[in-house]
């Protein structure tokens, strides 16, 4: 099975998000960078299901030349070969930036033959435009389902052939629901499909002397632009004591009536 | 929470492990009133405390790391939360293996267990271990893991449940006021916080990393950089899963790659010295809200890193397979000389810093400040290398704390000898004989901030001419010369001229010089114009402050002249003690006034060319400073030596210096006059006579009877430290003697010549026993140097008194290895009766 996975570099969430002064970036000053969260599990799903029916994975990143190190904690984990889309800085036009990916994927075909799956994440984290990974796919004319948190191929289909169909599960409040897609397919994955590995150290060594290919591509700019990004509010949390001990069992009481839960 | 105060006696800055510990340690000594504030939560505000691995190797070649690192261990022992694992270092070089025979020794000195291992042996210690890349290891088994955060809230708990402190989380500093203090100086009066502003009679700076931004606003220096210690968490392993426990294998540091290897629980702490040296601002240290982690938890740069792996991966080899769960670019503070900055600052009264500390000399330095803090200097140790007061001007700015701090991170694990010199930062201050030194092929050594020539290569005939030779062993003979002995050698027999200019040279002036002069002094000073004294300077418990010479040179001046490792300490002391009525003026004249020496039995005639002043011991006795015209330049010529032969020390105008040594080198030509370098000044000179070293002999653990240099009478006129002094006096025969050693026999078991460093090496008793006082000092060599003149290794150090007899038969170790000495005596081993120096 040949798996094609995609991944951006973003600044390290977890800490308060600065932005910089004209209003553009995210000030990465303070900040590691990582993939976005639903990424890592798509590199995660890719790793595991090469472990499971065979094949390869590869991993593609767009951005300048320092999203290399992205691509090679990808290929720390797993991920056997890496290719670098080079841009001057951090893409934010969505539109470009599917185009531009879709002559890059169809560059990569066209050497190497079709990927059977390729796996986006959900949304990026820094932008979260949820668009790339649907536009690529209908570009592709691909089949494309977001939300998956669950990858399998149907028993007794042969792997290799790259023919066939990919099961994707889909979490909804009533439980899940199920797609089957027709081969070559796209899908974006979300946080909680697995628990993406760590990188071992040998695993980390071993990225170091994998080859970067880099793939010219370009598009012209789509409709979209970014005009500025702008901080939420922060919000404000207040914890009240309602009593230590016993003591507090008739505040919680009138708290939870007042919850109407009792 | 209570309501922020808008006064306290005291006001603690950082709750890491070192302000949470003085908090505690100020209670124990009576202190009320504290309050101690953090910009971040409790009980991790985000320093380097909540990051730290923990550990404590206590071995150090230190002494004020090595003990103080004891002291720390015992007090979280004390505290029930440490761990003994044991910790293991392994040599992966013959080179290292050498250095853990030196380990060796410093663990007899300081009285840690320690013992060498085969690579067998730590296997079977440390079972994943590839033994096959390791020569040995030097095992200590009581190397400690600490709970340092709990350790902290255990302190500040104690002094909060008697009372006396209030503590203020998530409360940044803004500003640190100071308001008009006599002489000109300095004090600090209040912090400015987000919640508020505090009165504060004393301020301590306990913020780590951020140190140094915090004491300036004050307007004082604490130098110390941010750097980064790069650590990775990997994980998880069976076998340290199965120990149940957070650390059940000894912890490995393994010291040519400059990695240790910590288990943490199920996984492996893997941390690293051998990147490069990476230095932040501490303004570049991002907020707690801004931090991923903690502020000192920085994005891991992980090609510093990979390095590092491979190696660890040698030692280890499952250290491969386990995932890297967490790793960080964790920040620590370096300063300049790489030890601490604890004391108050020179610059503001009353501001204190306890600051580049680690976790493993946490609780020792906090003890340390407290009780500098409570009797005006501390009694658990002499704090002299970690004194924030030795630093010069030109050491205090960015750009030197900077490149002294990337010179020195790789050395964290390496291998430093004692002579060892700094590379960069160089030339910082020059004598004004440099060009003629340089021309001299002068190997020149820095003292602090002054370059001083330790030989001169211009000298290299005197080693054929005396028969001299290199020493056998390279670690012996590095940052050495045989040129040395061979300057020694020509200054007994002819003349040496000394360039002394890094001579720290201050005069006090004023209707209160004199009193002042006398207060500061044990000895009496202001004999009458043209006088002068050798003489300590005690603390107020009766130990050595400094020792140096003072001159009274007019009605009301008085020069006082020390060395350049104290100019710093006692510009300092001087300071502190100023009268509050102004009746003295200070002034450094250190960069305004040189000073050559000239020594040996030719001085007098070489001089005597160049000046018509009375130079016989009658005209111009020991001691006397006297005005006079040398080849037509004003000096001030000093009667007195450091190195056991007649002559004089020279003091004129900066600018004169270079005409004066051309006079006098001259004037030496016919004399055998050749110039002479530190080497034998500081050690072959001073050592054949054996005069004692501030910083060496003189601590303040030791007071003058037992240094030797009790006076048969004590002035009538108070001074500081005199009540101790007397008691001591009073107290008889004293428990131990500042004695000489020769060394009778130093070929090792190798069959090669051995030369001792003044390292701390342990004298033991004919059997090999160490030995130690009731006060807990260890009898250790302070300084050791050959003799040229007795042709013999020379050791000083202090033994009790039952072995101070002369021919007391005793061991000293080096590099692992027993050497038999014999005690000289608490004199000279040249010329004992001075009538080289006093004539006959």
């Amino acid at each position: 099975m040949r798996i094609l996975t995609l991944v951006k570099r973003v600044p390290a969430p977890g800490a308060r998000i600065n932005i910089t002064e004209d209003s553009q970036y995210v000030d990465d000053k303070n900040l590691g960078h990582a993939v976005s969260p639903h990424e890592e599990c798509g590199v995660e799903a890719a790793v595991q299901l090469v472990e499971q029916y065979g094949g390869e994975a590869t991993v593609l990143s767009m951005g300048g030349p320092e999203a290399e190190e992205q691509l090679r904690v990808a290929v720390s984990v797993g991920i056997s070969k890496m290719v670098l889309v080079p841009t001057d800085g951090a893409p934010k036009d969505p539109q470009q930036t599917a185009a531009t990916l879709v002559t890059a994927i169809e560059e990569l075909e066209a050497a190497d033959g079709p990927f059977h799956l390729i796996i986006f994440g959900n949304e990026s984290a820094d932008q979260g435009g949820f668009q790339v990974g649907i536009r690529i796919a209908n570009a592709l004319g691909r089949p494309m389902v977001n939300g998956i948190k669950g990858l399998e191929l149907p028993e007794g289909q042969d792997p290799a052939s790259g023919e066939g169909h990919i099961i994707a599960r889909r979490e909804v409040d009533s439980g899940f629901e199920v797609y089957e897609l027709p081969l070559p397919a796209c899908v974006g994955v979300k946080e909680g499909i697995n628990l993406p590995r760590y990188p071992t150290m040998k695993g980390r060594l071993a990225s170091k002397k994998a080859e970067l290919t880099s793939v010219d591509a370009s598009a012209e700019p789509g409709g979209q632009a970014q005009v500025r990004l702008k901080s939420p509010p922060e919000k404000v949390s207040e914890t009240v004591i309602l009593g230590n001990g016993p003591d507090a069992a008739p505040a919680i009481v009138d708290l939870l009536e007042e919850l109407g839960v009792m | 929470m209570s309501e922020f105060p808008s006064k306290a006696n005291v006001v603690v800055i950082g709750a890491g492990i070192v302000g949470s510990c003085l908090v505690g340690h100020l209670s124990r000594l009576g202190w009320e009133d504290i309050v101690l504030i953090d910009k971040g939560p409790l009980p991790n505000p985000g320093g380097s405390t909540g990051h730290a691995s923990n550990f404590i190797f206590p071995v150090d070649h230190n002494k004020e790391m090595a003990l103080l690192g004891v002291q720390s261990a015992n007090q979280y022992r004390d505290l029930d939360r440490s761990v003994d694992s044991g910790g293991i270092e392994v040599a992966r070089t013959q080179e290292r293996m050498d250095e853990l025979d030196r380990r060796m020794t410093s663990a007899t000195a300081w009285g840690v267990e320690a013992e060498l291992l085969t690579p067998a042996q730590v296997k079977e210690l440390v079972p994943f271990i590839n033994e096959e890349i390791i020569l040995g290891g030097f095992h200590c088994p009581t190397v400690s893991v600490v709970d340092s955060l709990d350790t902290g809230t255990l302190f500040r708990n104690e002094a909060m449940d008697k009372g006396v402190l209030q503590v203020f989380a998530n409360t940044e500093v803004e500003d640190v006021e100071t308001v008009d203090a006599p002489n000109g100086q300095q004090r600090v009066s209040a912090v400015v916080t987000d919640r508020g502003r505090i009165e504060a009679n004393y301020v301590v700076v306990a913020c780590g990393v951020w140190s140094n931004r915090v004491a300036n606003m004050a307007g004082a220096t604490i130098p110390l950089v941010p750097a980064v210690h790069q650590m990775a968490d990997v994980g998880p392993m069976d076998v340290l899963a199965e120990t149940n426990n957070e650390i059940g294998y000894p912890i490995v540091r393994d010291m040519d790659t400059f990695c240790y290897e910590r288990q943490s629980a199920g996984s492996m702490e893997v941390g690293s010295y051998g990147h490069r040296a990476i230095l932040h601002h501490p303004d570049d240290i991002p907020s707690n809200d801004e931090a991923a982690l903690t502020p000192t938890e920085m994005p891991f740069t992980q090609d510093d890193f990979d390095p590092q792996m491979e190696t660890a991966i040698e030692l280890m080899d499952f250290l491969g397979d386990a995932e890297i769960k967490y790793a960080i670019n964790g920040l620590l503070s370096l300063t300049p000389d790489a030890m601490p900055c604890l004391g108050e600052t020179v610059e503001v009264r009353n501001l204190w810093s306890a600051a580049a500390v680690w976790v493993k000399e946490g609780p020792g330095m906090a003890q340390v400040v407290a009780e500098w803090m409570t009797y005006g200097y501390p009694r658990v140790i002499d704090p002299h290398a970690s004194d924030l007061a030795r630093f010069y001007p030109e050491e205090r700015g960015d750009d030197h704390i900077w490149a002294r701090a990337d010179e020195h991170f790789i050395k964290t694990y390496g291998i430093v000898h004692p002579q060892e010199q700094w590379e960069g930062r160089r030339n910082l201050v020059q004598s004004p004989y440099y060009s003629r030194q340089e021309a001299l092929g002068a190997m020149f050594f820095q003292a602090r901030v002054w370059e001083r020539a330790q030989w001169y290569n211009s000298n290299a005939d005197l080693v054929e001419r005396y028969g001299l030779s290199e020493r056998e062993v390279e670690w012996d003979n590095r940052w050495w010369s045989p040129i040395i002995n061979g300057e020694h050698l020509n200054m007994r027999e002819n003349a040496g001229l000394f360039d002394l200019s890094a001579f720290q040279v201050f005069e006090l002036s004023g209707p209160g010089a004199l009193d002042f002069a006398e207060y500061l002094s044990v000895n009496k000073v202001c004999k009458g114009i043209g006088t002068s004294a050798y003489t300590p300077w005690l603390n107020e418990d009766g130990g050595f402050h400094s020792d140096l010479t003072m001159m009274q040179t007019s009605e009301d001046t008085v020069r006082i002249v020390t060395g350049a490792f104290d100019g710093g300490r006692d510009e300092y002391w001087i300071k502190k003690y100023l009268p509050e009525d102004e009746s003295v003026t200070f002034k450094n004249l250190s960069r305004t006034t040189t000073t050559l020496g000239l020594w040996g039995p030719n001085a007098e005639a070489i001089l005597s060319q160049l000046t018509d002043a009375d130079l016989s011991f009658a005209g111009n006795s020991y001691g006397s400073v006297t005005n006079v015209e040398i080849a037509g330049i004003a000096c001030t010529i000093f009667r007195v030596s450091y190195v056991g032969d007649t002559g004089w020390e020279i003091y004129t105008g900066w600018d004169n210096g270079p005409a004066l040594w051309d006079a006098l080198m001259d004037a030496g030509n016919d004399h055998g006059l050749r110039p002479t370098g530190m080497g034998v000044y500081a050690v072959t000179g001073r050592i054949e006579k054996g005069y004692r070293l501030m910083g060496a002999e003189l601590e303040s653990e030791y007071n003058p009877i037992e240094a030797g240099l009790a006076r048969p009478k004590v002035k009538a006129a108070d001074f500081i430290g005199k009540e101790a002094y007397l008691a001591a006096r009073e107290a008889g025969d004293p428990e131990v003697h500042c004695v000489t050693l020769q060394v009778d026999d130093n070929v090792d078991s190798q069959g090669r010549q051995r030369w001792m460093q003044g390292g701390n090496e342990p004298i033991l008793t004919a059997d090999g026993e160490r030995l130690v006082d009731s006060h807990g000092r260890v009898s250790r060599v302070t300084t050791a140097g050959y003799g040229p003149s007795v042709g013999k290794n020379l050791l000083l150090g202090y033994v009790p008194a039952e072995y101070a007899a002369p021919g007391t038969q005793m061991k000293v170790m080096y590099m692992n290895e027993l050497f038999p000495c014999t005690v000289v005596g608490t004199g000279s081993a040249f010329d004992p009766e001075n009538t080289r120096l006093k004539g006959s």
